[in-house]
């Protein structure tokens, strides 16, 4: 057991936070208890995602940011999401093993999840975990998560500034990734740049930024070997230089409202969501319904319009 | 939905193997366990330190390099001392059958000799994380 959470936390007791995130994970409401109770003394750490594909060394370079940010005295809290297996739940959370000489450092906080078996997803339970994290005192939280997959972008789509991470040779990843989560990128990292082909990268990355000109941002595209800490401390002024733009700009806290509101949104869905399905009484309603649709005896729409003036009143918010 | 184990899967001391820690990893990923995996040559305090931020159920130590003796009543104690005596510690390796009344003595729960099935290690974890 750990006991008198709300107190601990505000000391910077790392066995409180560490136990208040396992709390928000497993949706136990004495963590939301608690959460709410200490949540006015949170919003001063900087939040910063680090995504990119699988290998791409983004636990590389965050052991090198980290330790650059120390140098300037921040306390560091890091959020690692690695994949789930989808058939046992299982997952093997490696992320650690690039960053062991922050293990001895106090003013470091090091936490793994797995990227799935959480209800409300993922980029729920992170988010959980970085308000946890930033009201125990962290200056600067670092997300590292896996740049496929919706939840994982809904993640960093959080962040204050997201740092993309490529790699020479991606080919025509680099095409799906375009598609996909450039816009998200607020800073872009070559990695690799000690192997062929890195600066063809990063002139492809530059080329696609260009195709946008109406950004109030270009993002800067920066070549880095994270294994030798090269152009680390370059990276730190490119992310530096867009935190000064998202607070001189007051895109800081455009992006932090929007944020809010989309987390309220999905927040109340799952409520909503969770109390039909926790009814029986609508589980079988929703199912003889289903049946119908599939015979045409009745269309979605129409089913819609019946279940919701009944199932309305059913919803019970907690 | 059941929220799986989380098992800090960690290698003290010296040597630079790391098979058998990586063969209890994934034997814990796939009976559907969260596995904390930290690498090679961990010290107590890198462990405990580890152990605390993820606020694992269970430290599983793998040891080959014969500290067996001290590291493991270490990594026990520190974590005591951080008021986190409530997470099981168990031990896997080469630990001659002598010292294992000593190390249980000092609060490892349970040691692991090379040939154990890894359901043993599995089901013993289920049975005795403390939640
Ligand atoms: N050649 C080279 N390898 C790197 C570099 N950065 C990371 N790596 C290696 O790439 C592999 C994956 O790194 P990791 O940080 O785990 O990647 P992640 O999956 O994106 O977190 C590891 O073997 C790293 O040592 C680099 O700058 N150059
Ligand atoms: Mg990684």
């Amino acid at each position: 057991m750990v006991n008198n959470i709300e107190n601990r936390i505000l000391e910077n007791d790392k066995r409180a936070a560490a136990r208040l995130i396992t709390m928000l994970e497993n949706k136990d409401p004495e963590g939301f208890r608690i959460l709410k109770s200490v949540y006015a003394k949170g919003g001063n750490a900087y939040v910063i995602g680090i995504t990119g594909p699988p290998g791409a060394g983004k636990s590389t370079l965050t052991d090198k940011l980290v330790k650059a940010y120390r140098k300037k005295g921040k306390r560091i809290a890091i959020v690692a999401v690695d994949p789930t297996s989808p058939f046992t739940g299982g997952a093997i959370l490696g992320d650690r093993v690039r960053m062991n000489d922050l293990n001895t450092d106090k003013d470091v906080f090091i936490r793994s999840m797995g990227a799935r078996g959480h209800l409300g997803g993922i980029s729920e339970a992170t988010s959980a975990a970085v308000k946890v994290l930033d009201i125990f005192g962290s200056d600067i939280i670092f997300i590292e998560t896996v740049g496929v997959g919706q939840s994982e972008i809904d993640i960093v789509k959080n962040c204050d500034t997201t740092i993309m991470v490529m790699v020479p040779g991606l080919g025509d990843d680099i095409q799906a990734i375009k598609a996909g989560v450039m816009e998200i990128g607020d800073v872009f990292a070559v990695n690799k740049a000690d192997r062929d082909g890195s600066a063809r990268t990063a002139r492809e990355i530059e080329m696609m930024l260009d195709f946008n000109k109406t950004l109030a941002w270009r993002p800067p595209v920066k070549m880095v070997v994270a294994t030798e800490n090269k152009g680390v401390d370059e990276l730190v002024e490119a992310i530096e230089a867009h935190r000064e733009h998202m607070l001189t700009s007051g895109a800081f806290t455009t992006r932090r409202i929007q944020n809010a509101k989309s987390e309220v949104v999905s927040l109340i869905k799952e409520r909503i969501e969770q109390s039909i399905l926790d009814n029986a009484h609508n589980e079988d309603k929703l199912s003889t319904f289903s049946k119908e649709i599939v015979s045409r005896a009745l269309d979605p729409y129409t089913v819609v319009e019946r279940l919701y003036e009944e199932i309305k009143d059913t919803i019970h918010i907690k | 939905m059941e929220r799986p184990i989380r098992v800090l899967v960690a290698k003290p001391g010296l040597d630079g193997h790391d098979r058998g820690a990586k063969v209890i990893a994934r034997a814990l990923r796939d009976a559907g366990m969260e596995v904390i995996y930290t690498g090679l040559r961990q010290t107590a305090e890198q462990i405990v330190n580890a152990a605390i931020q993820e606020d694992v159920d269970c430290v599983a130590l793998s040891i080959l390099s014969g500290a067996h003796n001290t590291l493991l009543p270490k990594v026990v104690e520190l974590l005591r001392g951080e008021g986190a005596d409530d997470i099981l510690v168990i031990g896997g390796g080469v630990i001659p059958g002598e010292d294992i009344p000593f190390l249980k003595e000092k609060g490892i729960k349970e040691i692991f000799t090379p040939g154990t099935p890894t359901q043993v290690t599995i089901d013993f974890i289920r049975g005795n994380v403390n939640r």
